[in-house]
């Protein structure tokens, strides 16, 4: 995030696009409703209609995958007005021109043929935006895994400079991270391209730095990224892998085919909790322990970085992770040892320059967002007030894309995904909690009255979605939460996994699946039962 | 009887909420929001509340496992380790350190990253590492 959480309820405008907040993200939507108490509009841009929708002051559905031409449309309004911050976009941006000519070509009327948005609301979205005095942006996975995701994201950047809704309190463009420390596995350089601290692995300088802090001989290759790494197992390029902590068998597109290649594997090692599917298949598993049996920091979503504290033993015979890696490192010839979690975040801090100032002491009664260079240093809840990373802010030019895979005959239905209030991703941790588990003990699907009527398909009545690349069996959710042509289902249930049928289409840049629109058809269980007999 | 608190951050989403775990004769019993804490400010969604029923979950892994004639069995930590440090050493050696993949954690701390990043990097000279921030 650019901005920290509490200043969204200061906020005049949110916009909230791609982002179920209320069911991923329960205690930032709190700040929304008491952003809509002290009088913000709300405008909720979402395929479905989801918990916040009901408290918008304009409330869209666009068609999955078109949210770069809602964007560009809104932003054609903002310039045609004369609405856009012309003094920001002078001083502080570049490429305003160019994008002006792209925009030319999304005149409302042409983006509501794509959208599905009335050309009502994308006037109105556009003037509430540009012309509140503090305008933020809240967006999650919706606007993410697409395979133009990066495109989504540049776009709401373009919003954010073209209306000067950026660098001051309670404005910004704010990815809501899923997971408690996505944050920090990227910061720590848990990336293919970058050493910690977003240091590239490419740039010598970098290199030779860590070359020199750990005394060893570096690559300055570009690794794989995880699908790379899947599809490296079939084609034999990578021979063995080691997972910390994921379940890509449960979270990664099309499930079968990750199941397929992590069984290529000519040795796998998986450190975990519980035998998740993926842990299943491996060689080894080492018994990892959870947040409450260790010492440590997560950095939430805001790069805000925060103690983690022990408060019971581990179980069992299982050990603490960072120590288990350098148990397997010692034996296999590359000896580390720590002495504590803390000793390992002040070799962090020293080779992490945005996390330079951090201590176990400086945060031990609040966190610090970084970047935090220096032991004076406050940290920085704002990024971007006097100037960007790179400079001057930079305006990309950007067309709209249909996703990847579209509805055909074969296949006349779009999948989305996304979560549900008491689950979390794999379910690994939510089905294992007694109470949460009874809260939501199976999946779904969730099918507009229309389709199921077309169909034939009644309330609660267990069905089998199909699409290219594999099918489930689960319950039909007839509810209009879900438009007609469209399906939604969640992540959580192993045992009917929206993964199952989901579409590894990458986006060209950052290589991000497209999770959320993939083709499918849903069929009967009782016809299949009439054929067979 | 031992009642204890210990503040720490939670598990699940990125919002970054401060709870305090309870335990009782160092057993962990509940959850509690963290009431001066500016992110969550004494609130805690569904999830939070519950953070400690799956720390306790008779499913958890307690032993190492290796694999031996097709199924999976509960070894000692000397025979687990040795025996992955072989093989990783056994195909480094044939096959170089770009023929292995690693996959770290976003559920785990930044000093666990840390350390299996640099694994990683120095231990097989390779940058085959990623995690979930795509999916």
């Amino acid at each position: 995030m650019t901005n920290s959480i509490p200043e969204i309820e200061d906020a005049d405008c949110i916009f909230i696009i791609g982002s179920n907040t209320s069911v991923a993200h329960p205690l930032i939507a709190s700040r929304v409703f008491k952003a809509k108490a002290k009088g913000a509009k709300i405008i909720v841009a979402d395929p479905r209609r989801i918990q916040v929708s009901s408290i918008a002051d304009i409330n869209v559905k666009q068609k999955l995958g078109s949210d770069v031409a809602l964007l560009n449309g809104i932003m054609n309004v903002i310039i045609t007005r004369g609405l856009h911050d012309k003094k920001f976009i002078e001083d502080r941006t570049e490429g305003f021109e160019k994008l002006q000519e792209v925009l030319n070509d999304y005149p409302p009327e042409k983006v509501t043929g794509i959208t599905g948005v009335s050309v009502d609301d994308i006037i109105r979205i556009a003037e509430t935006f540009a012309t509140s005095e503090k305008s933020t942006i809240l967006y999650a996975m919706g606007i993410t895994q697409h395979s133009h995701g990066v495109d989504n994201v540049k776009s709401l950047a373009n919003l954010a400079m073209l209306t000067g809704q950026i660098g001051r309190p309670s404005t910004g463009v704010n990815p809501l991270r899923g997971q408690n420390n996505v944050q920090g596995a990227c910061d720590m350089g848990g990336l293919p391209n970058v050493y910690p601290a977003y240091q590239a692995v490419t740039d010598e300088n970098n290199k030779n730095k860590f070359e020199n802090a750990w005394q060893a001989n570096l690559s300055s290759k570009v690794g794989y990224t995880i699908m790379e790494m899947m599809h490296g197992l079939e084609d034999g390029s990578i021979k063995g892998m080691v997972i910390l902590g994921e379940n890509p068998v449960g979270s990664d597109p099309d499930s079968r085919h990750v199941k397929h290649a992590l069984q290529e594997a000519e040795f796998l090692a998986v450190i975990d909790i519980f035998l998740t599917d993926t842990a299943k298949l491996a060689h080894v598993v080492f018994p990892g322990v959870s947040f409450a049996e260790k010492d440590g920091t997560f950095t939430n979503t805001e790069r805000r970085v925060m103690r983690v504290r022990q408060s019971v033993q581990p179980v069992g015979e299982s050990r603490l992770d960072w120590q288990i890696i350098c148990d397997l490192s010692t034996r296999f010839g590359y000896p580390m040892s720590y002495e504590s979690a803390e000793d390992i975040f002040k070799e962090i801090a020293q080779v992490t320059p945005s996390y330079g100032g951090i201590t176990y002491e400086r945060i031990e009664s609040e966190g610090i967002a970084w970047p935090c260079p220096n032991n004076d240093h406050p940290g920085t809840p704002i990024l971007h007030t006097e100037r960007f990373t790179r400079g001057r802010g930079l305006f990309h030019a950007i067309e709209y894309r249909p996703p990847e895979e579209l509805a055909d005959d074969e296949f006349p239905l779009l999948l989305t995904t996304g979560r549900y209030f008491p689950h979390y991703h794999t379910g690994t941790m939510t089905r294992n909690s007694p109470t949460l588990e009874n809260e939501m003990p199976e999946g779904q699907f969730e099918i507009h009255p229309y389709d199921a009527q077309e169909l034939g398909i009644s309330n609660f009545e267990d069905c089998r979605v199909v699409s290219r690349r594999g099918d489930v069996v689960t319950k039909a959710f007839v509810t209009d939460t879900v438009e007609p042509g469209t399906i939604f289902m969640s992540f959580h249930f192993m045992e009917a996994n929206a993964n199952e049928l989901t579409n590894t289409a990458l986006d060209p840049i950052c290589k991000i699946p497209e999770f959320k629109v993939c083709a499918v058809r849903v069929e009967k269980l009782g016809e299949e039962i009439a054929k067979a007999s | 009887m031992d009642l204890k608190f210990v503040r720490t951050t939670c598990p699940y989403c990125g919002c970054g909420c401060e709870l305090l775990l309870e335990t009782l004769d160092d057993k962990l019993v509940s959850t509690m929001p963290s009431k001066t804490n500016g992110m969550n400010q004494g609130k805690l969604c569904i999830k939070g509340w519950n953070a400690h029923e799956f720390v306790q979950s008779p499913k958890r892994l307690t032993k190492p496992m290796v694999r031996k004639d097709g199924e999976l069995v509960e070894t000692t930590w000397d025979e687990a380790l040795d025996f992955a440090a072989k093989r990783l050493r056994e195909i480094k050696d044939t096959h170089g350190g770009d023929s292995l993949a690693f996959l770290t954690s976003a559920k785990c701390t930044n000093e666990d990253n840390y350390v299996f990043q640099k694994f990683c990097r120095v231990g097989f000279n390779t940058n085959n590492i990623d995690h979930c921030a795509r999916l």
